[in-house]
């Protein structure tokens, strides 16, 4: 076999499978904002992905903030800057670990059950079925769900800004013995409007990959039950690294000099 | 076929291939209106991807299907969602949506369609349920609370809710037991009978197909290789269609072992 050749398909491959998912990403979007729209799934999904992520990505950001003021204790009190333990708690909660961490807990817990549910509607035709009762499925199924991740994302990681500070708050002040007030003031004067702001656009795009990475992988899903299965794990590899790739390319855009 | 002459539904030519593998390979087939036509074949001779391209779920490579004399190959959008609301399916697996009651099943075509609010539409699954033997108590189950010939029925009742004027049956007694399945096939014939709508059904159960069928065409390998009045079958005269009404394994038809 001609390795050149090997080469040259997989990376033929490789582009056919980006056009195929920006085809796709284009395709609902454009669905997102032409009538029909339908409310009442938008809602469930918003509740679904808002409401019921809300415990996991809590958990998540109180433990990152508070296990982040103790190291980063441990590393300032090296060059006796131990007061700036809540200005790099909340900054890295903001900017990075809240939007993050958030993204890659929604797209274990979201975006693997909409492969599972939308590739099992595949493979028992459930989706032609929609075709046949005057029903789009990118409209239908789709669109609401990415709108919805694109919406609640940012309102989650809103919330695990809060907690994720809470959380340096509480290791501060009852195990670094570090005043309340002093530990709230220095919180304030480090955090900047750009810093959150940075930290939910992050949330909206991460909101979007996750969905829209569910949303494909389920959609193509073929094969019974181990195409669904391949399609849910597909989708959370996929988000995960997308999160990360898009996670560097914005902050670049904010924050470069 | 309609006393004009014109059929309600007129195939011409469909070829239709999945990467290297030709499933359709230029059939024809005319069904009049109000006829229930059987297409009838071994598994992976085409019949459902001939169906499918109907419905526009896949597109065909070429080929021409007219309905009530307009093409249909093609159609996207809006003119293909005026297309499939005049028209009804019953998947083989029934296909109910998981998520949805058995009643919101029913009335989805309805409501997606316009035709219904969702107050509205109610009342007409629930009417629609007892056309199929099926009572208002299970209107409010979820379709994995039914057995296997209550989904045929709740899927045969979402096929019909909109009143159609062309149904497609796919497989409709596959996983039934033998009683149910002639069960099912009552219901077809009465259902397809009182909205006098045209019916296409595909299967490889004769029983079915001599019960439900008014003409009944063999589709092999991508072409159809007989059609005929279901009472000519027996002497039909063609080998393919004689091996496969008698179930031998000798014959012209070759089974496949892999797809």
């Amino acid at each position: 076999m001609n390795p050149l050749a090997a080469i040259g398909r997989a990376f033929l491959a490789l582009l056919e499978a980006i056009g195929r998912l920006v085809l796709f990403a284009f395709a609902a979007v454009t669905h997102i904002v032409r009538p029909p729209f339908y409310p009442r799934i938008l809602l469930r999904q918003m509740v679904d992905i808002g409401y019921y992520s809300l415990p996991v990505v809590a958990l998540t950001t109180l433990f990152s903030g508070m296990v982040l003021a103790l190291q980063s204790h441990t590393g300032f009190a090296r060059f006796s800057a131990e007061g700036a333990v809540a200005g790099v708690v909340s900054l890295a909660i903001t900017r990075e670990l809240a939007p993050v961490l958030a993204g890659l807990m929604v797209a274990g817990r979201v975006g693997a059950s909409m492969a599972a549910e939308i590739g099992t509607m595949r493979v028992t035709e459930q989706i032609d079925a929609l075709s046949t009762l005057s029903t789009d499925p990118m409209k239908f199924l789709v669109a609401p769900r990415i709108l919805a991740g694109f919406a609640m994302l940012p309102l989650l990681v809103l919330v695990g800004d809060v907690i994720g500070i809470f959380g340096g708050y509480i290791v501060g002040i009852y195990k670094l013995d570090f005043g309340a007030a002093a530990y709230i003031d220095q919180t304030w004067r480090f955090v900047e409007t750009i810093d959150v702001v940075s930290g939910l656009v992050k949330a909206a795009v991460f909101g979007f990959l996750v969905t829209l990475m569910g949303c494909y992988h389920g959609y193509r899903s073929e094969g019974g039950a181990q195409g669904v299965g391949r399609a849910a794990t597909n989708a959370v590899v996929s988000s995960a690294i997308l999160i990360l790739v898009f996670n560097y390319i914005i902050t670049e855009l904010f924050f470069a000099k | 076929m309609s006393g004009s002459g014109e059929p309600k539904i007129r195939i011409r030519g469909l070829h239709k291939a999945f990467g290297a593998k030709s499933v359709l390979r230029g059939v024809d087939l005319d069904i009049g209106a109000g006829e229930s036509m059987v297409v009838i074949g071994g598994s992976g001779t085409g019949k459902s991807v001939t169906v499918k391209c109907a419905l526009g779920i896949v597109e065909p490579d070429r080929g021409s299907i007219l309905i009530d004399g307009v093409e249909s190959v093609g159609l996207k959008g809006a003119a293909r969602e005026a297309v499939n609301a005049r028209m009804g399916m019953l998947f083989q697996g029934g296909a109910l949506f998981d998520s949805l009651s058995v009643w919101e099943n029913v009335a989805f075509g309805l409501v997606a369609a316009g035709q219904r609010t969702r107050r509205e539409a109610k009342p007409v699954a629930v009417e629609t349920l007892a056309q199929v033997g099926l009572g208002p108590e299970v209107a409010e189950l979820m379709p994995a609370e039914l057995s296997g010939g209550m989904q045929k029925r709740v899927a045969l009742a979402r096929a019909i809710a909109a009143r159609p004027d062309i149904i497609f049956f796919d497989e409709p007694t596959t996983g039934l037991d033998p009683i149910m399945a002639d069960v099912i096939n009552d219901l077809i014939v009465e259902c397809v009978r009182k909205l006098g709508a045209t019916a296409l059904s595909i299967t490889h159960d004769m029983a079915s197909a001599r019960k439900i069928a008014d003409r009944i065409a063999m589709l092999h390998e991508g072409r159809i290789v007989w059609s005929g009045a279901v009472a000519d079958i027996d002497a039909s005269g063609n080998e393919f269609v004689d091996q496969f009404i008698h179930g031998r394994a000798s014959g012209p038809i070759r089974m496949a072992v892999r797809g």
